[in-house]
């Protein structure tokens, strides 16, 4: 497992590679750059912003400084915020960023797999349809509806929670934004939940099992639920991945510090250094989840072996 | 194992959401929360380039002038000017109680420094040209000339000399500009590139920056050592950027914002309705226009462009386009600058039918009929008040015999297709006043200006320019001048000017000191709270 593990770690290297050097040429083949605004600048003040962050010289030659300055670590300045390092922002950023989506997704993975499950036991009944008719609901309306809506109710209404802010991590700052993060994912894990429940509930080894006279609450959370877990878990890689790193609309809404808003911001402010930090950090993440993924397979599923 | 990984869940969910659930406690101090429509980029002066950064640099810095709560220019880090009898040397006398916020005096010296640290190409300043005026300055920036050569002296240290190229009468207007600030030249020295962090930026305004959390909120505290702490009401300002406009309009309402620059304009009825004189719309310095390759054929030809300029009607596109937020426009220059009367289009009192007769006729006579309809694309940068204005636009001149298409693209685009002269029809462009005087707008249709999109060069115009800054000792004669130079660019249609931009904010009833004004600048030492 370990040496499974060490091996997913190492093709990550040349991933990664392909992924930075991709990203590097392609923001660069967008029209404009970091300094075109609608107060244009005189060519000779232009030609010292460029100097100032090295755009003069030769594409191929700030490909190789960059790679350079990445493998020691220096994601260098945001030409957008030259007050920070690009470094900086995300170790403000990203934790926001992760500590909201962390709780959206544990809440969505919590709730969503305990709608589920009741759905599948009383399949084609009133809870079904309830949990169905909600999770349709969950996935099909968009944040940027439900965001105004909980501010609206909660905030303005009903005065319960604040409208938007991060006030230093305070509870009540996180309810809104957490909620409308996970809902859609509440959704969709009760979705997944339901359907691989139900088959798993049919397999020859839960019949096996109720032959046996095993009681209800045992047959289903001691067996179904760990055939049935497995879509769950391989739905939780890319949902963290992107959980994690922030969501723009859910940032802007709720005027949230977060990282999310990067993602557009920086490549429509052609905030070069910006644009390849993001796209570095949601690698990462991308490939240490999958691995992660992978390695729970193993843990989950007696079947899966990884040698 | 299952089970165990249930209670580890919902332990990991209790934990993550609260983790630094930690409040505040309640200050009995003074809190201003002032919202902003997008984040700052910078508190350097000398690296600043948008709007939302230049109310913040004023809390935090003091220049040799400044502007009170009604942009009245009044005595700043000098106590006192002089001005030469030619009007290129001004000696300013600093304030001898000047202090930066770690207590060392503001110096002549300090001054000297930050001119020197604009101008210097390696701090990149978009702002540069702002010291432009100085003696040998844009050598400097240009690596023409040497910084000691600089018009800039101490001749002690509470005497300032600076020696300008030719009189410039708005140069004091000038000074009030962000981008002449003065910076602490010992913590650059000692702190390098971490001197601008909040905790370390030693500032001689009336605030201090204690905390900056990028889009979330930055907070100043009052600088006790400010020479005029004793007049500054507010302890904390908070500026705190929602760009989110509709979020920030419930933020206001639920108390979060005591104010809120940039309301969302489509909201404006239902705002005003619900909020009363909460919101405050007024005239701001900005001109909204069209450029027109006037290099290009056939909008080479003045009377083609005017006859599009005329058949546009600018009170829809104010009244229905953007409700009221903007007025319509006629000039390059809108009005409020004081002693300037700006040159308006012929037609601007014409009533719209007569208007779009006239237009008729002369597209008729170029040959442009609806049959034989000519061609206009119309560029703009994406956003949906400018698309509507487009649309509008396009369904206005449809009648007449003009085909207009549409294409927006996102604004790095857009500007970097401008700056490029690419071959366009009509683009969407904006000016805002850097500065109040009628010379910042009139100045981008220049022959050598980069924000020339439209390509105009005339030579009557190059010298009427010439002539007003020639009468630069002379400011009554000077911005007559400046009129006839306007006079002619607009008659010439060197751009169509569209619409004149108002500043739109909402601000609590219970804070004093934020006064309307057409620069839409409110600095926070001026404010109170009841």
């Amino acid at each position: 497992m370990l040496r499974y593990v060490f091996r997913r770690l190492l093709t990550a290297i040349p991933t990664l590679f392909v992924i930075v050097t991709m990203a590097f040429f392609l923001i660069r083949v967008a029209p404009g750059g970091p300094f075109n605004q609608e107060r244009g600048l005189s060519p000779e003040i232009k030609a010292n912003l460029e100097a100032q962050f090295g755009l003069s010289d030769p594409l191929w030659l700030q490909y190789v400084h960059y790679l350079g300055n990445l493998l020691r670590g220096n994601f260098g300045p945001s030409y957008n915020m030259p007050d920070f390092t690009v470094t900086e922002l995300f170790a403000k950023g990203l934790p926001i960023s992760v500590q909201l989506g962390a709780s959206a997704l544990l809440l969505a993975l919590l709730i969503g797999s305990m709608l589920g499950t009741v759905a599948a036991l009383n399949q084609n009944k009133l809870g079904d349809y309830t949990v169905i008719a909600l999770a349709t609901a969950g996935s099909t309306i968009p944040t940027f509806v439900i965001a105004p809506v909980i501010q609206l109710l909660f905030g303005l209404t009903w005065k319960l929670l604040p409208i938007g802010g991060w006030g230093d991590g305070a509870f009540i700052n996180k309810v809104g934004p957490v909620l409308t993060l996970a809902l859609p994912q509440i959704a969709i894990v009760a979705r997944l939940m339901r359907g691989s429940m139900i088959e798993s509930l049919r397999s020859h080894h839960i019949r096996t099992a109720r032959a046996l006279g095993l009681s209800d609450w045992s047959v289903v959370v001691k067996h179904a639920l760990r055939g049935a877990i497995l879509p769950i878990v391989s739905f939780t890689g890319p949902a963290a991945a992107a959980l994690l790193t922030g969501s723009v609309i859910v940032e802007t809404i709720f005027s949230i510090p977060g990282v999310g808003r990067y993602f557009v911001d920086a490549a429509l402010n052609r905030d070069y250094t910006l644009v390849m930090g993001t796209v570095v950090v949601i690698a990462l993440f991308t490939i240490v989840f999958n691995l992660i993924v992978d390695v729970m397979y193993a843990v989950v599923d007696p079947r899966v072996r990884y040698d | 194992m299952l089970k165990n990984m249930l209670k580890a869940t919902v332990f990991a969910t209790t934990m993550a959401l609260t983790a630094g659930t930690f409040y505040t406690p309640a200050f009995a101090e003074t809190v201003y929360n002032r919202g902003s429509a997008a984040e700052a980029e910078t508190v350097d002066p000398h690296k600043t380039s948008t709007v939302y950064e230049a109310d913040i640099i004023r809390d935090l810095f003091q220049g040799l002038v400044m502007h009170d709560q009604k942009t009245n220019l009044i005595p700043g880090a000098a106590e006192s000017w002089t001005v030469s009898d030619d009007g290129t040397v001004y000696t300013f006398k600093l304030r001898k109680d000047g202090l930066w916020s770690d207590g060392s005096p503001v110096t002549a010296d300090d001054f000297v420094y930050s001119f020197h640290r604009l101008e210097d190409p390696a701090t990149a300043a978009e702002y540069a040209s702002m010291l432009y005026p100085v003696k040998n300055a844009e050598e400097v920036n240009t690596k023409k000339g040497k910084p000691e050569d600089m018009g800039v002296k101490a001749i002690d240290a509470n005497t300032l000399e600076v020696t300008l190229k030719a009189p410039t009468p708005y140069f004091l207007e000038m000074l009030t500009h962000q981008a002449t600030y003065p910076v602490n030249k010992a913590s650059i020295e000692k702190l390098g590139a971490d001197w601008i962090k909040a905790g370390n930026l030693v500032s001689n305004g009336a605030y201090t920056l204690a905390e900056w959390i990028p889009n979330d909120h930055m907070k100043l505290v009052k600088n006790p050592k400010f020479w005029d702490a004793a007049s500054v009401k507010m302890d904390v300002v908070n500026y705190i950027p929602t760009e989110d406009r509709s979020s920030a309009m419930k933020r206001f309402e639920a108390g979060e914002l005591d104010s809120y620059g940039d309301l969302p304009t489509e909201q404006l009825a239902d705002l005003k309705a619900k909020f009363g004189d909460q919101v405050r719309v007024g005239p701001y310095l900005g001109t909204y226009y069209y450029a027109i390759k006037t290099d290009k054929a056939p909008w080479d030809n003045p009377e083609l462009r005017n006859a599009i300029s005329m058949a546009i009607d600018r009170d829809f596109l104010a009244e229905k386009v953007w409700q009221n937020s903007m007025l319509p426009g006629y000039s390059m220059v809108p009005p409020g600058i004081e002693g300037y009367t700006p040159a308006m289009a012929k037609y601007a009192d014409m009533p719209q039918i007569d208007r779009e007769d006239e237009a008729k006729k002369i597209l008729e006579k170029l040959g442009y009929t609806p049959e034989h309809p000519l061609k206009m694309e119309i560029r703009y940068n994406t956003s949906e008040n400018h698309k509507n204005t487009a649309v509008a636009i396009q369904e206005q001149l449809k009648p007449l015999g003009v085909e207009v298409t549409l294409l927006n693209t996102d604004t790095k685009t857009h500007y970097s297709f401008l700056e490029q002269k690419g071959n366009y029809d009509v683009a969407r462009a904006a000016w805002i006043a850097d500065y109040k005087d009628p010379e910042t707008f009139l100045g981008i249709t220049r022959k050598a200006s980069g924000n020339n999109y439209s390509n105009y060069v005339s030579p009557a115009y190059e010298a009427a320019m010439d002539k007003a800054a020639a009468a630069g000792g002379k400011p009554e004669e000077r911005m007559k001048d400046l009129t006839e130079a306007e006079r002619i660019l607009v008659d010439d249609v060197g751009n169509i000017p569209l619409l004149y931009y108002s500043f739109h904010d909402i601000v609590s009833s219970k804070l004093h000191g934020f006064d309307d004004n057409v620069m839409d600048i409110h600095p926070s030492r001026f404010v109170s709270k009841d």
